[in-house]
């Protein structure tokens, strides 16, 4: 499968296969202008399969969210067609209105305008709570 | 400032701290009469909650302040839409100290990052009741002169009790203290307290669905109701319910040191029969919550 190279622009690699729609949505990429591709199920050394996010523009991009998707996600920034930056995001502490409490209990299901806020409480098993109502996020 | 939301937000050294104020006041109250003159308390209560309330309301009046607040939803401007924390901005501006109940988990937080004075958790939903376990404390404390080195029987619905899953955790960072868990399968506790309170704090614990067989060795029974609503199969209800109703003849292998403790209301689970038991301490509970929520209010609003 051929997709053009980049000049400019960022590639999200070894995104876990099949999250990367999820990832396309939650960076708001739908809303940009240039080119952005998307590759499920790339071959993968490490994992088998991958997903891909190419995308033809430099943008600010959401390391916090990237790190919550995956900590294993890399970040390859382009430049006249050459690599020149190469980033790990680090998994985060704090998530702002990236997910959203499921709990029909907690506060954020009925107070409108507030933040949704997840802490991670569990670094070694990757497990974050609501702020709110400690429920586990999914 | 300071909130308090959780149990956790506080130290040992502070709840620690926290008591012997609490006892300060039990001992010299005269000195405490008129140590918040002119500051008021707004109870925000979303849903009704008497004894709560009141307990809030007497210890600010008793510190001699006064006291502005609703006790149901309907009769607050929640009734017209407004948001907890729009309430608690408008608040601010008449009260020096808010103590919320909300049937929402987390309301009392959203107040919290809304408000310019302290707020205090009274109860949210299923989630925390932080002046309840510090009430627990202050009673075990009275009753057995330390929080470290004993054996704390929980009984009843461990599942969905949120003051065990509070008693549990704050207990469970006094050295020496062993916890005999009961309950029937399925009102055990869940998975979440075993990993985050219990195996995280290495307490020592086991699991039973005897009461009998645990009694003689609890220097602190904790109470609690099983209710109906938890079991999905009536037949287990009914084969059950009686068996975590504490009578006088389940107290015979008990120790004659056993304090008995409850966050009441109680229904049927323990029998009247134990009030006057000098182990029965579910009344004098109610009245430590009163002190301690003073030396509650005198820590967050920073009187000496």
């Amino acid at each position: 499968m051929l997709i053009g190279t980049i000049v400019d622009g960022i590639v999200i690699d070894h995104i876990p296969a099949g999250r990367g729609m999820e990832l396309y949505g939650y960076l708001g990429l739908d809303k940009l202008n240039c080119e952005v591709a998307l590759i499920k199920n790339a071959p993968s050394g490490k994992r088998g399969k991958k997903d891909i996010l190419k995308i033809n523009e430099v943008i600010d991009l959401n390391f916090d969210l990237l790190g919550y998707i995956d900590p294993h996600i890399t970040v390859n920034i382009i430049r006249g067609g050459e690599r020149v930056e190469k980033r790990h995001p680090d998994l985060p502490d704090e998530i702002r209105d990236v997910i959203r409490c499921k709990n029909p209990r907690c506060i954020t299901s009925t107070e409108q305008e507030i933040q949704h806020i997840f802490k991670l409480t569990d670094r070694e098993n990757r497990v974050y709570r609501c702020a709110y109502c400690d429920t586990r996020a999914k | 400032m300071r909130s308090l939301l959780d149990i956790s937000d506080l130290t040992v050294e502070e709840i620690d701290a926290l008591i012997a104020k609490a006892q300060d006041i039990i001992e010299h109250p005269d000195q405490y009469a008129e140590k918040c003159r002119r500051k008021k308390l707004a109870t925000l209560f979303y849903e009704p909650s008497t004894r709560t309330r009141l307990s809030f309301e007497a210890a600010m009046l008793e510190l001699g302040g006064s006291v502005i607040g609703f006790s149901e939803a309907q009769s607050s401007s929640a009734a017209k839409g407004e948001s907890v924390a729009d309430t608690a901005r408008v608040i601010s501006c008449f009260a020096d100290i808010i103590a919320m109940r909300h049937p929402k988990e987390g309301a009392p937080r959203v107040a919290a990052m809304n408000a310019s004075i302290p707020v205090i958790n009274a109860g949210d939903g299923g989630h925390n009741h932080p002046t309840q376990t510090l009430t627990d404390l202050l009673t075990i404390k009275r009753e057995k002169g330390r929080l470290d080195h004993m054996t704390v029987g929980c009984c009843g619905d461990l599942k969905f009790g949120r003051t065990v899953h509070s008693l549990l955790g704050a207990m469970s960072r006094y050295e020496g203290v062993d916890f005999v868990l009961i309950s029937p399968e399925e009102l055990k506790v869940p998975e979440h307290v075993r990993s985050d309170i219990l195996n995280a704090s290495g307490v020592k614990y086991r699991e039973t669905e005897s009461l009998l067989e645990a009694m003689p060795e609890l220097d602190v029974l904790y109470m609690t109701r099983v209710q109906r609503e938890r079991f999905i199969s009536e037949a287990d209800y009914v084969r059950l319910k009686d068996t975590y109703i504490l009578t006088p003849d389940k107290l015979e292998n008990a120790k004659a040191s056993l304090s008995i403790l409850h966050p009441l209301p109680r229904v049927n689970e323990i029998s009247v029969a134990i009030d006057a038991d000098p182990r029965a301490c579910y009344f004098k509970q109610v009245l430590n919550g009163k002190f301690i929520r003073m030396a509650l209010i005198l820590m967050l609003l920073e009187v000496e």
